[in-house]
């Protein structure tokens, strides 16, 4: 019998010659990646390993994203933390004004190719799905142990194809796809499984499509979200990156743990509604929910292409009196596009407050936190309550059009219904 | 291994880690400091339950989100000895397997638990009595329950790097 595209990469990543479903297996990393938050906590595990010594100083990186800025001296101090370790360990660190949020930033500097094992410290880890990589999100103990054995125990998942058919309407994205999965399995629906996505639609997806898509499998429970590589992938690969890679695709005989189908022909924006990723509905039947603050950007939905949706429903408007809208491009480099080709002017002309690159107003570490009583609509990955500041506050989740028209309008909107 | 403890029932399905953990206080990374912010989201007044050798009882989907292994590490040293549960979020479980805190898959038993219950979990043997009524939970595969019995990740570590 054939094999997923999943277990293929963690095939190629170990020592054993069969993988299957819940098997447990060691699997090397070609990347292991921190942050302010997860590196320090792994550097005291691994100094309780006993042990200084990493195993491949050319595949470690830390990024400094989450306080950073730094927001009090605490954060400061974990911040300072991690550049000093990475200093001593002569391995990559980006700090801010250099980088970025840690997902975007190492697909963007071409850390990332098809058939590559990413581990990170961080649960939006899944994201680099969209190169088709296998990338997990773990705990810090686990990145201690893959810094010195560049390895983990991976109990094999199963996988469930998402196949995408049918043509996209207007201001339907790559964000709406994954909304509706989640949707249909629920927040735990993909534990112990990874998610695959094929299929016609899947073409109509861009890069910065496909990273929303991957980016929130883990809001399903799923440990990744995978688009086998395509043209699109080579065409984003070239001249970024000087690894060497090879797309990797199921068998036609593997063995599906569930099948799913997201038919384009019949989806509209949806939004996620307080408190669970799960509770996705179409934006149609939530439109006029009063909303206090936008926020677009983070690790989920702040590209270029959001950037770009986002400014074209505010163009030449204001953010309405009763809404607050920030807007934190993911990278460095995305902020300098966006000034270049003036959407930045766009977003600041309409009332928008722009952020330096940062992990802070999604997770409510800084930067955008709500009170209690305010609606929030972001195009970021969790609406949990109390993350994003009072346990009293609500946060929609959606995607950059409907982020934009909902500034201007001061409520959610259809953004089909408001466009010029 | 044998645990035992006093229940703490922590109620609902799908709780995340940012209300067992709020994000403002990641910028922590001593354990022993993290324990004032255990359940801050969700409900602060549960660890004043926290006494002694306590056994967390979980719903469904326990520990969705977050990566954040400040929740089982403040747990941990709070003298969380097990979590019984009707399922787990993925790398919740992984945190918990890392750290040597059994995370038992039992529906029956977490149903039947009731706040201050004693419990007793035989993890090898997948035996979960609660005050003296007895459940069968999930097996725990071998590898996780070798785990479970040395200790976790790192004195496995310690292990591998002195045999290389």
């Amino acid at each position: 019998m054939g094999y997923t595209v999943a277990e293929k990469i963690l095939l190629a990543h170990s020592d054993v010659d069969h993988v299957e479903p819940g098997q447990v297996v060691m699997i090397r990393c070609d990347v292991v990646l921190a942050n302010d938050v997860t590196g320090p906590v792994a550097f005291r595990q691994m100094e309780k390993m006993g042990t200084d010594e990493v195993f491949d100083r050319s595949k470690i990186v830390m990024v400094a994203d989450h306080f950073a800025p730094a927001k009090d001296e605490r954060s400061a101090i974990l911040i300072k933390r991690l550049k000093e370790w990475s200093l001593e360990h002569d391995v990559v660190f980006y700090d801010q004004g250099r980088g970025g949020i840690e997902h975007n930033l190492i697909i963007q500097e071409g850390w990332v190719v098809p058939g590559s094992l990413i581990i990170g410290g961080d649960s939006h880890t899944c994201t680099h799905g969209a190169i088709g990589a296998f990338s997990s999100g773990v705990g810090s103990t686990d990145i201690a142990h893959c810094l010195v054995f560049g390895e983990f125990w991976e109990a094999v998942p199963g996988t469930i194809q998402v196949t995408v058919k049918g043509e996209k309407s207007p201001f339907v994205t790559g964000k709406d796809v994954i909304l509706a999965v989640i949707g249909q399995i629920g927040a735990g629906g993909g534990t112990d499984n990874v998610l695959e996505f094929v299929g016609p639609g899947v073409q109509s997806l861009s890069i910065d499509e496909r990273m929303a898509v991957s980016n929130l499998a883990v809001e399903s429970g799923s440990e990744t979200g995978i688009f086998p590589a395509d043209e699109k992938t080579a065409a984003f690969l070239d001249g970024r990156t000087d690894k060497s890679w090879k797309a990797v695709h199921s068998d036609s005989d593997a063995s599906y743990s569930r099948t799913l189908e997201v038919d384009f022909d019949r989806l509209e924006p949806l939004v996620a509604k307080p408190h669970n990723p799960e509770n996705v509905v179409p934006v149609s039947e939530i439109v006029g929910t009063p909303i206090h603050q936008v926020v677009v950007g983070n690790c989920s939905n702040g590209t270029m292409t959001d950037l770009r949706q986002a400014a074209q429903m505010v163009k030449g408007k204001r953010v309405h009196e009763r809404t607050r809208m920030v807007v934190v491009p993911a990278t460095q480099k995305i902020y300098r596009e966006a000034l270049a080709e003036g959407l930045i002017d766009i977003l600041v002309e309409a009332g928008a407050a722009i952020s330096t690159p940062t992990c802070g107003p999604c997770f409510g570490g800084h930067t955008g936190a709500l009170a209690p009583g305010e609606n929030s609509l972001a195009t970021t990955n969790r609406n949990f309550k109390g993350r994003a500041g009072s346990p009293e506050a609500s946060v929609y989740l959606g995607n950059a059009f409907v982020a934009g028209a909902t500034a201007v309008a001061g409520e959610i909107v259809n953004p089909a219904e408001v466009a010029p | 291994m044998t645990v035992n403890g006093k229940a703490v029932v922590v109620p609902g399905t799908n709780i995340d880690t940012d209300v067992l953990y709020p994000g403002i206080y990641l910028n922590i990374d001593d354990p022993e400091l993290m324990k004032p912010y255990l359940f801050d989201g969700l409900d602060p007044s549960l660890r004043d339950q926290l006494m002694g050798d306590t056994v967390l009882v979980t719903g469904e989907n326990f520990g969705m989100g977050s990566s954040r292994e400040h929740v089982p590490l403040a747990m941990k040293a709070w003298g969380v000895r097990c979590v019984i549960g009707s399922s787990f979020a993925r790398i919740f479980y992984r945190n918990c397997v890392n750290l040597a805190l059994p995370a038992i898959t039992c529906p029956a038993a977490a149903e039947a638990a009731e706040p201050g219950s004693q419990i007793s979990v035989d993890v090898a043997a997948g035996k979960v009595s609660v005050d003296g009524r007895e459940f069968v939970a999930t097996p725990v595969p071998p590898f996780m329950l070798e785990m479970f019995e040395r200790g976790g990740l790192i004195p496995w570590a310690q292990h591998k790097l002195a045999r290389a």
